[in-house]
């Protein structure tokens, strides 16, 4: 599945088995995107969330 | 039986836990933390989320409030509050640690800037400086004198956070370029690695560019680990160890454990065994 980068409009291939939640990024300006919805072979992307303080494990 | 999995941002690890569920025959459900919301005060909720929810957020807050939401409303979450209340936050941590007689490195707490100096001089430099909640190495600093540690109190009280102006010090332990990463489910150690520090880097998180080599562990390391596991209530966790001169120390246990780094030196699958105590568990 293809999407295209915000940032910089280049073609993010988004992975076959990918899942909503999941974040792909793009190979050209390494913007992150969020998965948030897939199907009929077409898939949105949000802005990945930037880091929090209080994020880890 | 049907295992929950709680996330805001999904990752490998959480696919490979979902993937393991539905692999030993359980049903699975993947859910966004972020979309959740509650009437906290209510006896009891219409909200079902399963058997047993595995919580893997990575924003401890959230993570800290949904366990404590789902467990007010009888659901079964691993790992408890309790654990995640320990190990979210590090002065916590080390209390409970060192209170269980756990080799942990001696730490100092400040409860304003204008006690820093006086805990510094107690403790003794190099000190490590490190935020009470986070991860992956981040703002954590060393300083190697006063002069040092003044320039980083200042820079902190620039922030506009109140636990910022709080401090946590720590003794700087001499070790080599590596520390050990013990993966624990329940009484299990799942896996062992060493986690070697990039280049010019003193930290050893993975996130931060670290390598990982799969190690056995012996006797001592192995009682140390589940001490320490033990002692935060137990559950699925990451412990970390340093091999300091006086031997094992262990300087932090991890509530939402990442491994991507283990797993990528380990043949034992890590997910694997992770799901299967997580049945194990929500059958007792």
């Amino acid at each position: 599945m293809i999407a295209k980068c915000e940032e910089c409009d280049a073609d993010i291939t988004v992975p076959d088995d990918a899942i909503v939640g999941e974040i792909v990024q793009c190979k050209e300006c390494s913007s992150e995107y969020e998965v948030v919805s897939i199907g009929d072979g077409k898939v949105e992307l949000k802005p990945a969330e930037v880091a929090e303080e209080d994020w880890g494990e | 039986m049907k295992i929950a999995i709680v996330f805001d941002r999904i990752r490998g690890e959480e696919k490979s836990l979902a993937l393991e569920a539905k692999h030993a025959g359980c049903t699975t459900e993947l859910i966004d933390g972020r979309t959740l919301f509650f009437e906290a005060t209510a006896k009891r909720s219409k909200q079902r989320f399963g058997d047993v929810v595995l919580q893997r957020c990575i924003s401890y807050y959230r993570s800290l409030f949904l366990t404590r939401i789902m467990e007010n409303f009888g659901t079964y979450v691993i790992n408890t509050s309790k654990v995640s209340d320990i190990c979210g936050n590090k002065l916590i941590g080390s209390m409970v640690l060192a209170k269980a007689g756990v080799p942990t490195p001696r730490t100092y707490v400040a409860l304003s800037s204008e006690a820093v100096d006086q805990a510094a001089e107690a403790l003794g430099y190099p000190i490590v400086l490190k935020p009470f909640v986070g991860s992956w190495g981040r703002m954590i600093s060393i300083a190697k004198d006063a002069q040092t540690l003044d320039t980083i109190v200042e820079l902190k009280e620039s922030i506009p956070n109140p636990i910022e102006h709080m401090y946590y010090l720590q003794d700087f332990v001499e070790r080599p370029p590596r520390d050990i990463r013990a993966i624990v489910a329940g009484d299990e150690i799942v896996a062992t690695v060493y986690r070697n520090a990039a280049a010019n880097e003193w930290r050893t998180n993975v996130a931060r560019g670290a390598t990982t080599t799969s190690f056995t562990p012996d006797k001592e390391l192995k009682e140390i680990v589940l001490k320490a596991a033990h002692a935060v209530g137990g559950g699925i966790l990451g412990v970390d160890v340093m091999e300091s001169s006086d031997g094992y120390v262990v300087h932090e246990v991890n509530n939402t454990v990442e491994f991507k780094g283990a797993q990528a030196a380990s043949k034992t699958k890590i997910a694997k065994k992770m799901i299967e105590y997580v049945i194990r568990s929500a059958k007792r």
